[in-house]
């Protein structure tokens, strides 16, 4: 009976090739998709034990921070309160729910490394341990920032523009990401009537752009050759001016032929409008694109925390320049159905500050493992070239006008020249109801600091007269 | 070299994995408490060793001749099991500890008065008969218990006994004596029906009872893995009794076509299948396929290589356990857990090694019963392991057998140590020299 058992073992062992080849399936090949098994509450738990990384504004001055919690877990600090909540976020490590850094930095905070290392640590007995992410925040300006929005509803952000940092980003009304903890205190975020704390604007806020738009239009007219001259009357800056079919007017008065420069300044409507339609689509699609528009920003930052720029429908769905819908006149002035983001004209400010070429922003400056080595610096990366150095240094001087002598000589800084553009785009012609905006940059000659703010609902509110000031202390403090 | 002093040798990994293990498990839970490493693990350590000390001195004595790989590879298991469960909760492991004591206690009873196993043959029809009355119970309003839908346990006063370990063993004594007697009918009367051959009617029909009887056992305890297994040992039985394949695949046959009918009308079952065929869905993750969803996350973040000895997380931060029975059904997952894939390929290799014995043993056997005998008992053990680590792998739906030697559990520590007895006193008298041929 021999030859029947050896064939029967023959299938036991068949049988237990079966379960080595299963248990190899779960636990090496198919891993990674189980890991990641949203029912999957294990990596939860182990982050608790986890002594997660800190967070750290510029100088040092700590963000976030893990503190001992019952059972060998860790629970999360915020010192400053409500002054980072929005770039920093939350981390609600029990549920899972993570926002800000804390989330698009979440690898590095939790310590989370590749399989290769994990296992040279474990033989080495090493405990995972998370490493500090050190942020480009700058605390003075975030707290200048936060305090000039007086509780109004709006943002703030600031670039370095040679590097793309982020030096201050405020939105306003913030929230405490202590609260976070308990439930009533997110329940109370997300309350009707709250301002909708948790909305970050300067990454999520939609908002007309009015004339800040323009130096969009004019980096399109100088740079592609439609307008050979900053300073050749070549634009008409009659008013009204007949826009798709329907008049348009300026404000103030009919200016008859201007140049670029001219029309910056005093931030003339007919004069872009035309120039817009001069254009076309292609041309001004392209401009938008080269800036950033129609794509999320290139910013280390939780993506479904952004929005991208453009021009919007109804239903809140991207429009394509090209689309007949769009009226490419209107959308040249920072009108049509265009909603952009604080962060999408900084951009904007910066490309023009830093030569023509738009750096990348970037909330991480770095990332420091436990005992205290750098193991990773965010180099600065360029994102594109909207436009050659010329036109960027053309459009410089125009935009110093407008400080100077035009529609932002509220951002005045004694000894250093700014450069920047207002915006006031009307919500509401019957109540006054404005979006007022501002986009600078300074040092003009050797910029540093670009700026947007916005503030929402503004009655009355001009975006020289409420947004610029507001430009004028952040960039104050970051210069000092 | 003697047999008994190879056993010897071969209890030396035994001990290594014993010590190792249990300093693993304070080490790791030194630096998660910040307490200081205590003495008790190595107690423990030395006393489980000093049990297999005596177990094996008792063999030397006992059985001379039996085969000195089984019980170091039983010990190498048994520790592992012990870790593993002290590892989870120290109580179940201080009372696994006492079921070890128990369960030598058996062992040499079993061998002391077993000693001519030969005589069960006797008593087969009432151990058949026991044994379907044992699996019966837990159905028994009163005294049965119902375990996640399954009648698996009895509950007497202070234990949980479950009747199929002990059945396990009466069912394979009963088809190893009566295939001994009816295996050349079964082969010379059969007859070529369309190809295929047929065994003749009237001794078939004592097999169709027993499909019959695992059949209702898949309705009586709702047990789809406990009925696997001892339809699969019975067909290794019958194959080997008959050398023939037919009869196998006629069998297969008609316990596929029984598993599907049930597994596509019986509710309880057909719950089972939907949760093996879709363990993920989000619908019943927190319910029906909690367990096993949790098993196959528990493997993965073991990996290749594992957590180490006390590393995985076996509850929330709520005390609420993520590994539902992790200390039995779910003890493979938490191998993988905390040894990976490489340790568990280590302890399914074991097991391969101690049935690849047990066959052994098989084979040098010199009577029809006393080969059938130790063909079924390393069937039935083989299918055991299949049957569970196949449940937690989500290659066939899970259902609650243990682990043989690891799982925390009394039954399957005295059947299994009874099955472990009477496949050395199988193994001792095949090896003994024949003394008349000698002289």
């Amino acid at each position: 009976m021999s030859k029947p058992i050896t064939r029967l073992f023959l299938v036991i062992v068949v049988l237990f090739a079966l379960l080595v080849a299963w248990t190899s399936r779960w636990s090496v090949f198919g891993a990674d998709s189980l890991r990641d098994n949203p029912d999957n509450k294990r990596p939860l738990f182990a982050a608790l034990r986890v002594k997660r990384g800190a967070i750290k504004a510029d100088d040092g001055t700590v963000l976030a921070r893990s503190v001992r919690a019952s059972g060998g877990t860790w629970s999360r600090e915020y010192p400053t309160g409500s002054l980072f909540g929005h770039p920093v976020g939350y981390a609600k490590l029990i549920s899972g729910q993570l926002s800000g850094l804390e989330r698009s930095r979440n690898d590095e905070l939790s310590g989370t490394t590749s399989e290769l290392n994990s296992i040279l640590d474990q033989l080495q007995g090493k405990r995972r341990a998370g490493n500090t992410v050190v942020t480009t925040l700058d605390p003075t300006a975030q707290r200048v920032a936060t305090d000039a929005l007086q509780g109004q509803k709006g943002a703030v952000v600031a670039l370095d523009p040679r590097t793309g940092a982020v030096k201050a980003m405020a939105s306003s009304p913030g929230y405490d990401p202590n609260v976070i903890n308990s439930r009533a205190g997110l329940r109370s975020l997300n309350a009707d009537g709250a301002d909708a704390p948790l909305l970050d604007r300067v990454t999520q806020g939609a908002y007309p752009p009015g004339s800040t738009f323009k130096v969009v239009t004019a980096a399109a007219a100088l740079n592609s050759g439609a307008v050979s001259s900053p300073d050749a009357p070549v634009l008409n800056g009659d008013s009204p001016a007949t826009i798709s079919g329907v008049p348009l007017r300026n404000d103030d008065r009919s200016w008859g032929p201007v140049s670029i420069t001219t029309a910056l300044t005093f931030s003339i409507n007919t004069a872009f409008a035309r120039l817009g339609e001069r254009l076309g689509k292609r041309t001004m699609a392209d401009y938008m694109h080269r800036f950033g528009f129609y794509s999320l920003p290139p910013l280390d930052y939780p993506k479904d925390q952004m929005i991208s720029s453009g021009e919007r429908g109804p239903d809140g769905r991207l429009i394509p320049v090209a689309s007949p819908s769009v009226d490419v006149g209107r959308m040249a002035i920072g009108q049509d159905k265009l909603l952009v983001t604080p962060m999408q004209m900084a951009m904007v400010a910066s490309a023009v500050a830093n030569g023509g070429k738009l750096m990348a922003p970037h909330l991480t400056d770095k990332v420091v493992d436990p005992d205290g080595r750098t193991i990773d610096t965010i180099e600065p990366k360029q994102y594109s070239q909207p436009m050659s150095a010329r036109t960027a240094s053309e459009l410089t001087t125009m935009m110093g006008h407008v400080v100077e002598e035009g529609t932002g000589t509220a951002v005045q800084l004694p000894g250093i020249d700014v450069a920047g553009k207002t915006g006031t785009a009307e919500l509401s012609i019957r109540d006054h109801i404005n979006q007022p905006w501002f986009i600078a940059f300074a040092p003009a000659d050797n910029p540093q600091i670009a700026i947007a703010v916005t503030v929402e609902h503004s009655v009355n509110g001009f975006g020289g007269a409420v947004a610029a000031p507001i430009a004028r202390q952040v960039l104050l403090s970051l210069l000092r | 070299m003697s047999a008994r002093n190879r056993e010897l040798i071969g209890l030396i990994p035994a001990s290594l994995l014993v010590t190792a293990g249990f300093a693993a498990v304070f080490i790791q839970r030194g630096a998660a408490s910040q307490n200081q490493l205590s003495s008790l693990s190595l107690t423990y350590g030395a006393i489980f060793l000093g049990l297999c000390l005596v177990a094996h001195v008792f063999l030397r004595i006992a059985l001379p001749y039996a085969d000195p790989y089984l019980f170091p590879l039983v010990a190498v298991l048994a520790c592992f099991g012990l870790v593993m469960v002290y590892r989870i909760d120290d109580t179940l492991a201080r009372q696994q500890a006492q079921w070890f004591v128990v369960g030598l206690i058996l062992f040499a009873l079993t061998i002391i008065f077993l000693r001519d196993y030969r005589k069960l043959e006797q008593y087969r029809y009432l151990i058949a008969i026991g044994s379907l009355v044992l699996l019966c119970l837990p159905r028994l309003p009163g005294i049965g218990a119902q375990v996640n839908g399954a009648y698996l346990g009895i509950r007497l006063p202070g234990i949980i006994f479950q009747p199929t370990e002990f059945a396990k063993l009466g069912i394979v004594i009963f088809l190893a004596s009566y295939l001994r007697d009816t295996r050349q009918v079964l082969v010379s009367g059969a007859r070529r029906v369309f190809g295929v051959t047929l065994p003749p009617l009237k001794h078939f029909g004592p097999l169709l009872v027993i499909w019959g009887a695992s059949m209702l056992l898949l309705i009586v305890i709702r047990d789809l893995g406990s009925s696997l297994m001892f339809f699969g040992a019975f067909l290794a039985i019958l194959y080997v009794a008959t050398n023939r394949l037919s009869f196998v695949l006629i069998g297969l046959l008609l316990f596929g076509v029984g598993a599907w009918y049930l597994g596509t009308h019986v509710p309880h079952v057909v719950d089972r299948v939907d949760v093996w065929l879709d363990p993920f869905n989000p619908q019943r993750i927190n319910t029906t396929g909690f367990q096993i969803a949790n098993s196959l996350f528990a493997q993965a973040d073991g990996g290749l290589l594992g957590r180490g000895f006390g590393g995985a997380i076996i509850s929330d931060p709520f005390n609420h356990s993520i590994l539902p029975a992790a200390q039995t059904d779910l003890i493979y997952s938490l191998i993988v857990n905390e040894l990976g894939l490489v340790g568990a390929v280590g302890v399914l290799a074991v097991y391969l090694l101690f049935i690849e014995r047990g066959f052994k043993v098989a084979m040098l056997a010199r009577d029809s019963f006393s080969t059938l005998l130790a063909v079924g008992l390393s069937s039935v053990f083989a299918m055991q392991v299949f049957v569970i680590v196949g449940g937690v792998t989500n290659v066939i739906p899970l259902t609650g057998v243990t682990l043989p030697f690891i799982s925390y559990g009394g039954s399957s520590i005295l059947a299994n140590f009874v099955l472990l007895a009477l496949l050395l006193l199988v193994s001792d008298k095949a090896r003994r020299p024949d003394r008349s041929l000698a002289r």
